[in-house]
């Protein structure tokens, strides 16, 4: 035994004495580089945006702000944004609150499938969700149509209104609160619930008056999120707003932009920045109303035990079912159907049924197959960058606690935080002229739309990214640095496979989200770097709804195969990383 | 092979005094355990010696190389230090072998050597064949055992321990302390070994560190520890020993000296400097108490509790005449004593604790 040891010690002598080769700690330079790429992506834009409404040209002047301000067309599309901004989270936060009760608090059936199936919408591009509804209910529905209660043809959708707008903003952002809502809940302590129950209180009253007041700060959060998504959205008012004239800010920013090209940028910067303000009102609102109370929950312990609901089980259960035909199955089958009429109008029958319009677009169509590659090659981009900063971003986030690593996690946030034209804007402003001393044009290439998607989605790899590095031990690095590992050494081997799973499971969010992007790549797109969002956007415009819809059938398939695969990294991720998972 | 030299070494977090002036002096090839209760600065201490936290002042020397000073901190990467975690921090997406070879990779090791060295440690460790499973299925004790082959594979010159059994059941802790005192007979690895545990710091070490506070309070072997302990805080934390008031009678004589104790005179073992004086402390054991009968010549206590433990009983007592002191002593079956009444208890002997001194 003795002998062995003495052999262990001599020979690791030689090998383990082997100076380092390093002129800079590589730590330094990797935490250079990560405090390069966000100061790249968040901050640089924001203050070119500032800059442009208060010293347009590099002097200060208040002219792009009196302009703005002194335009009618300003005031009717803010007073819209607000409208659709409020009935859009007031609709979001009646409905996901409710549809959370019922699902956590109760004995229903087929929790995990309904949960998957209530979040898809999330997860499905607006502009999709908007053309779906529109052929559900619109003159040429060929459901309504196979169901012979179709309105005549020429008569105006309903959806076209700001009814529409909100409804659907309300069906869109709905399971954003139910998510909110739900993990609060599940944070509930049983005590509370039963310490109600047992002071004689029914179970109406301790929801009312226990449940409901300690589930204020997940729905305020919920509400100022959904608030913010609500401002910022392009996809849903461009479809139902633009042919019945009701513009909201991001619309009109749309059109003043196509209309004028880059003269317009100094009118559009302010009414951007104003899109900001409000979200940020949003934002600050929330806060100043959570401060207000004590809703701290000290304990943690089991769930609540959930509530049976006796022979009202079943007529719940059919209620949930309903809402999901309502909400997912049949505006999908409108869309499918619409896919396989072969022109507008005409009723659609096993005989009229075609795939014609797949071919198309798949084959025949340049611009829509340029955007397949496209959209396909920078949200693939996108989410492999976006992990690969993350992991080092989220390690010193969240293993080096310091006040700069904080300032750091903020930063990220804000360019998702604020609406996405914001930050298109931002973008076209900077890179209009060519990048000085390399004297790079990206403006008019696929390389802005990169820019901006990074800027805006590295925050959905970094969020699950620093939960992951939460749930490990540091110890395990420490082990790895004692055992003599240098920082990039240790990046490598022990902290990058321990996260990957959390990090990778971010890009999916990523590649899902980029996939049909509109918002931003409406702004930023040009002849040659179409992306999917912006070509179902065109078809529709056109009036091609049916090449439209095979496009958005195909994004809508590919996320819900996604979906499904991704279940497969479920078991090495920490709980709430994918969203539609229960 | 090195000797560890803690030299008043200090360490505050903002305005807080993790630790100060710690002076600690380690022997090449000696058992070392830090021993004292939670929040003591005990940890502070190892992650400054393994090189995670930096020193405020003083200075860390490892094998006569310079490792931490104020202005020169040598990253744990570099120190040749092993660690023996509490939680074992073994690497979840590596097999064991990978675990136990990580540092010998990292040393650009060839694949040969480096698969012979692993079979030597898991066999030291007695888990040979165990190479290609995965830490999540062992036991508490193998990855434990892992976690010593990991660290022992590279052969560092110090190894430290930070509470290696706190999160093992009571029988595996018994294996686990016989396994780690027989790695330092055979390697003869010089060792700090942390625990809040008295009994294991007293089984496995040398010389213990008691510390309390932020303070080295006493570096001493186990017995020296229990039977003459520098201070109070030592005196009661160390297996629970009873403070009394007493007044030195006599200059010390052959290691003895007559004091008067709640009343009564005891001679009692203390330092060969002790002179008569007021307001001294005794430490007594509870072995170093006695009952007598009620027509003897004793402190008369009330008993305030008995608990019986299976053949003896810990007995909880008074004197009537300072009911705020707190006595316990043990007695074997039968057990005679109860609660509530009144007995006769005699000091036998004791340590008198050494005057206070600044600077001691």
């Amino acid at each position: 035994m003795a002998g062995s040891i003495s052999r262990v010690r001599s020979s690791s002598d030689i090998p383990m004495s082997v100076p380092m080769k390093r002129n800079l700690p590589s730590e330094w330079v990797l935490t250079g580089l990560v405090v390069a790429v966000v100061v790249i992506l968040s901050i640089l834009p924001m203050l070119r945006l500032v800059q442009e409404i208060i010293a347009p040209g590099g002097r200060l002047s208040v002219a792009a702000v009196e302009a703005g301000l002194s335009n009618p067309a300003t005031w009717t599309a803010t007073w819209h944004s607000l409208v659709v901004g409020f009935g859009g989270t007031i609709l979001a936060v009646i409905f996901g609150t409710a549809v959370a009760i019922l699902v956590s608090l109760t004995d229903v059936r087929g929790r995990s499938a309904f949960v998957l199936c209530f979040v898809t919408p999330l997860m499905i591009a607006p502009q999709v969700t908007a053309l779906a509804w529109l052929q559900l209910f619109g003159p040429a529905s060929p459901l309504l149509k196979l169901l012979g209660i179709a309105p005549p043809l020429g008569t105006r959708n309903p959806l076209y209104s700001a009814q529409g707008i909100i409804l659907l903003l309300g069906v869109q952002y709905g399971p954003l609160v139910f998510l909110m809502v739900r993990a609060g809940l599940r944070k509930l302590p049983r005590e509370l619930v039963e310490a109600g129950l047992a002071g004689g209180a029914s179970r109406w009253t301790v929801l009312r008056t226990v449940v409901l007041p300690l589930m204020t700060p997940s729905i305020i959060g919920a509400s100022a999120l959904v608030f913010v998504s609500c401002v910022g959205n392009f996809g849903i008012p461009a479809f139902l707003g633009i042919p019945a004239n009701y513009l909201v800010l991001p619309t009109l920013i749309y059109q003043r932009l196509a209309g004028g090209g880059p003269a317009v940028l100094a009118e559009v910067a302010f009414l951007s920045v104003l899109i900001g303000v409000i979200a940020m009102a949003g934002i600050v609102a929330q806060d100043i109303i959570s401060r207000r109370r004590d809703y701290r929950i000290a304990t943690t312990s089991l769930p609540v035990e959930p509530f049976e609901l006796g022979r009202y089980r079943m007529l719940v259960e059919a209620l949930m079912w309903l809402i999901i035909c309502t909400i997912l199955v049949l505006p999908l089958l409108g869309l499918f159907l619409t896919s396989l009429v072969p022109g507008y109008g005409i009723p659609l029958s096993f005989k009229t049924a075609t795939l014609s319009n797949y071919s198309f677009v798949l084959f025949e169509h340049a611009a829509a197959k340029n955007a397949f590659f496209n959209s396909t090659i920078l949200s693939v981009a996108a989410a492999i960058f976006a992990v690969l900063i993350a992991v080092p971003l989220g390690y010193f986030i969240a293993w080096r606690s310091s006040w700069w690593s904080k300032v750091l996690n903020l930063t990220v946030e804000l360019p998702y935080a604020l609406p996405g034209v914001v930050l298109a804007i931002a973008a076209l402003l900077m890179f209009l002229k060519p990048i000085p001393l390399i004297n790079l044009q990206i403006y008019n290439t696929v390389w802005i739309i990169l820019y901006a998607y990074l800027a805006r989605f590295m925050v959905l790899a970094l969020r699950p990214t620093v939960s992951g590095f939460h749930q490990i031990d540091r110890s395990l690095e420490e082990a790895a640095q004692v055992a003599g590992a240098g920082f990039i050494m240790r990046l490598r081997t022990i902290i990058f496979p321990m996260v990957a799973p959390v990090a990778v499971a971010g890009g999916l969010l990523i590649f899902m989200t980029a996939l049909s992007e509109l918002t931003v790549s409406a702004l930023l797109w040009s002849s040659g770097s179409e992306t999917i969002g912006v070509v179902i956007f065109s078809f529709e415009q056109g009036g091609d709804s049916s090449y439209a819809a095979a496009i958005s059938m195909m994004t809508v398939t590919l996320t819900f195969l996604l979906m499904i695969a991704s279940n497969f990294l479920a078991r090495h991720l920490p709980n709430g990383v994918l969203p539609w998972r229960d | 092979m090195a000797g560890l030299a803690i030299d008043r070494v200090s360490k505050r977090f903002g305005t807080y005094d993790a630790l100060s002036d710690v002076s600690i002096n380690v022997a090449d090839g000696e058992f070392l355990a830090v021993l004292g209760p939670s929040g003591c600065g005990k940890t502070t201490l190892l992650r400054m010696v393994a090189g995670f936290e930096k020193v405020t002042d003083g200075r860390i020397i490892i094998g006569g190389q310079t490792m931490s000073s104020p202005d020169h901190n040598l990253p744990p990467e570099k120190r040749r230090v092993g660690i023996v975690f509490q939680n074992y921090a073994l690497w979840p997406h590596m097999t064991v072998a990978e675990n136990v070879g990580y540092s010998l990779k990292v040393a650009k090791v060839s694949r040969a050597e480096r698969d012979r060295r692993i079979a030597e440690a898991l066999s030291l460790v007695n888990l040979t064949g165990f190479g290609d499973r995965r830490p999540a299925n062992l036991s508490g004790g193998q990855r434990q055992r892992v976690a010593l082959a990991r660290c022992l594979v590279s052969a560092p010159s110090l190894v430290l321990f930070d509470e290696p059994l706190a999160n093992l059941d009571v029988h595996l802790r018994a294996a686990m302390e016989d396994e780690f005192a027989d790695f330092h007979k055979r390697t003869g690895t010089t060792i700090v070994y942390i625990t809040h545990d008295q009994a294991e710091a007293m089984a496995l070490a040398d010389r213990i560190a008691v510390m309390d506070k932020g303070r080295l309070a006493q570096l001493a072997p186990p017995r020296e520890l229990y039977r003459e302990p520098a201070n109070e805080m030592v005196a009661s934390f160390i297996s629970q020993g009873i403070i009394l008031p007493a007044d030195v009678l006599t200059p010390a004589e052959a290691g003895h000296c007559r004091i008067r104790v709640l009343g009564h005179e005891v001679v009692v073992r203390c330092r060969p400097d002790e002179r008569p004086r007021a307001d001294a402390k005794l430490c007594c054991r509870s072995p170093e108490l006695e009952t007598v009968g009620s027509n003897e010549d004793g402190i008369r206590v009330a008993i305030k509790r008995v608990v019986y433990q299976g053949g003896r009983a810990r007995v909880e007592l008074s004197p009537v005449e300072r009911p705020d002191l707190n006595l316990h002593l043990e007695q074997a079956d039968p057990v005679t004593l109860e609660a509530g009444v009144e007995a006769r208890v005699r000091i036998r002997t004791g340590w008198l604790i050494p005057e206070a001194r600044n600077a001691a």
